[in-house]
């Protein structure tokens, strides 16, 4: 149950992007096509999970028992800066096919802020479920990483797919590029808000 | 390569280490500081704050301050937790002996801005009404049956806000000798059939 | 002279970072529920950038190019880190409402984009100056942001309430914060850019 609450909570209601306005750059950024909207969604999902467990680990098993939480910052983003280079170097090894559909967006997601967002609110902020406020463990903290990043795959496609179609229109000059953009995304916010109070 | 790293890297971390010991104190206080002005704000004048203390409950542990006047306790402020709309809403409430509200304030609130968050303001309504809210009248909203005025859209604030206090008030009734046991009712703020509104 | 001001000056329209840079969008949308919150975010990210730029233009000829990235990252993380140290300090409540998006600073394109494109190569003046530039240019973007979306979401400037009422809580919430940069933008593009 409480983790149906924390999926929902992560994919819908709480959506990394339209309500936490996390990792918005590659957002605006990669999304004129849906092709490359997935691989930098699927190439996000794989990163923020795989950052989650380790600064998760790192956090409960070296800061919290020396007492170095105020290093939460520069450890984390340290962490996942080599991790997405060794996610890199081990993708070109192994899987070169993922490594094509993938690679390009990686040098890009050390400074997504998502990733680094995700590794700090699971370490520090409260979730309520079932009634009560707890800190997450690690199998929770795993699933709201796995969840957030799905929210992320789908808002960020959804948008793709409005914005293709929004290639194909006569936009007035001042709106053209980023500004239309915005003002749609402002929509699909809008309507993202639906979802709230639902868990 | 390696030397030029390590170098930054020790430099970084000396200051680091220093900036930490340099704010430590100020830390400490800031946040001290804080959680006396709230608990000031919430017990009547004149009174010595005592030390932190807690009791334990079905509805988990209460920490709380006891306001001690010639000896003797008069008031406790209590810290208090409800789950809002947005998250735990956390309060401070000064609560007389015979369990009368004297003042709340808040500690900790991740409500919607412009929606739930108004119960920040200090002095709305909605946060002067538990000035002097006597032990006759019932600690709920208006919709379920009680004497507290909701937050206009914000009915799921309103409602842990209400449950916060009550149950600080229970702590209170219980830690001056008039309750048998502390009566608090657990998280859940919003009933069953009532999930989905605001 | 003249040149030192135009640092400074570029940093206002020619190279906004949120208007024609469009950097460091994440802090510029969540942030700027209120005047106030804007201008604090905006001055947090302005200390970083300041000290990061001196910092960077110090060390740019010492450090060897293949690993000037983490260099870059651990320096800015140190400054962030810094920053928050002071923050819950001296200015606690600050430090709570702009909550993760202090620590985020690190990631916010804005202070890497300019240690890379400009702080590298220049001297300590210039590169303090276009830090300084820059900061400047981001808090005015958010603090004009926070006041629009204030004014129509709360009916209030910098907590000064002047209409009465609820007003339009849509601005306060997520859509108005894309709502309000995406027209801004329009405004921009038609009025200033050429």
């Amino acid at each position: 149950m409480e983790y149906f609450a924390i999926i929902i909570s992560a994919i819908f209601v709480n959506n990394i992007l339209l309500a936490q306005f996390l990792g918005i750059c590659p957002f605006l950024g990669v999304s004129n096509k849906i092709s490359t909207a997935t691989g930098m969604s699927g190439a996000v999902c794989f990163v923020i999970t795989l950052a989650t467990l380790v600064t998760y680990l790192i956090n409960q098993y070296l800061l919290v028992p020396f007492g170095l939480e105020f290093l939460q910052t520069i450890a984390f983003i340290l962490v996942i800066a080599s991790l997405v280079q060794i996610v890199e170097i081990v993708l070109k090894k192994i899987s070169p096919s993922l490594y094509q559909a993938l690679g390009i967006f990686l040098p890009l997601i050390t400074t997504n802020c998502a990733v680094l967002g995700v590794a700090i609110t699971v370490v520090t902020k409260e979730f309520t479920f079932g009634g009560t406020a707890h800190m997450l463990n690690l199998g929770q903290a795993m699933v709201y990483a796995l969840a957030t990043s799905v929210g992320y795959g789908i808002a960020m496609i959804l948008f793709a797919g409005l914005r293709e179609h929004l290639a194909g229109n006569e936009v007035p000059k001042p709106f053209r590029g980023l500004p239309i953009a915005l003002i749609t995304v402002s929509m699909m916010a809008m309507a993202f808000l639906g979802f709230s109070g639902m868990v | 390569m390696v030397l030029c790293l390590t170098l930054v890297c020790l430099v970084c971390a000396a200051v680091l280490g220093g900036m930490y010991a340099l704010t430590y104190e100020p830390i400490r206080k800031a946040n001290e500081n804080i959680l006396k002005a709230s608990i000031g704000a919430v017990l009547p004048e004149g009174v010595e704050i005592g030390a932190l203390e807690s009791v334990s409950s079905d509805g988990g542990t209460f920490e709380y301050y006891p306001a001690v006047k010639d000896g003797e306790a008069v008031a406790y402020a209590v810290k208090s937790t409800a789950i809002g709309f947005g998250g735990p809403l956390s309060l401070m409430v000064g609560v007389l002996k015979d369990g009368t509200v004297f003042n709340t304030s808040v500690l900790s609130c991740t409500e919607t801005p412009g929606l739930g968050a108004k119960c920040q303001e200090s002095g709305s309504h909605f946060r002067t009404q538990f000035q002097g809210f006597g032990a006759d009248k019932v600690l709920k909203v208006t919709k379920d049956g009680g004497d507290v005025d909701a937050i206009t859209a914000s009915t799921i604030t309103s409602r842990a806000y209400a449950l916060a206090v009550s149950n600080a008030v229970a702590v209170a009734k219980y830690l001056a000798g008039s309750a048998e046991a502390v009566d608090t009712a657990s998280g859940a703020s919003v009933p069953e059939e009532k999930k989905g509104e605001e | 002279m003249g040149k030192k001001m135009s640092l400074i000056l570029d940093g206002f329209v020619k190279n906004n970072p949120t208007f024609v840079l469009v950097l460091g969008m994440c802090p510029t949308l969540a942030t700027t529920t209120s005047a106030i919150n804007g201008l604090e975010m905006g001055l947090a990210t302005l200390f970083v950038l300041v000290l990061s730029n001196i910092a960077i233009s110090l060390l740019a000829p010492i450090v060897p190019d293949k690993v000037h990235i983490p260099v870059y990252i651990v320096v800015i993380a140190t400054f962030v880190t810094v920053l928050q140290l002071v923050m819950q300090a001296y200015t606690p409540g600050a430090y709570t409402t702009l909550g993760l998006f202090i620590p985020l600073i690190v990631v916010n394109c804005i202070v890497l984009g300019r240690a890379e494109a400009f702080a590298n190569k220049n001297g300590v003046l210039d590169s303090a100056l276009d830090g300084l530039g820059v900061g400047l240019g981001f808090t005015l973007s958010l603090t004009v942001i926070g006041i629009i979306r204030e004014i129509l979401g709360s009916g209030s400037v910098f907590g000064w309430k002047f209409i009465p009422g609820d007003g339009i809580l849509a601005f306060v919430m997520a859509p108005g914060a894309f709502l309000v940069l995406g027209y801004l933008m329009v405004l921009f593009n038609k009025y200033l850019k050429k």
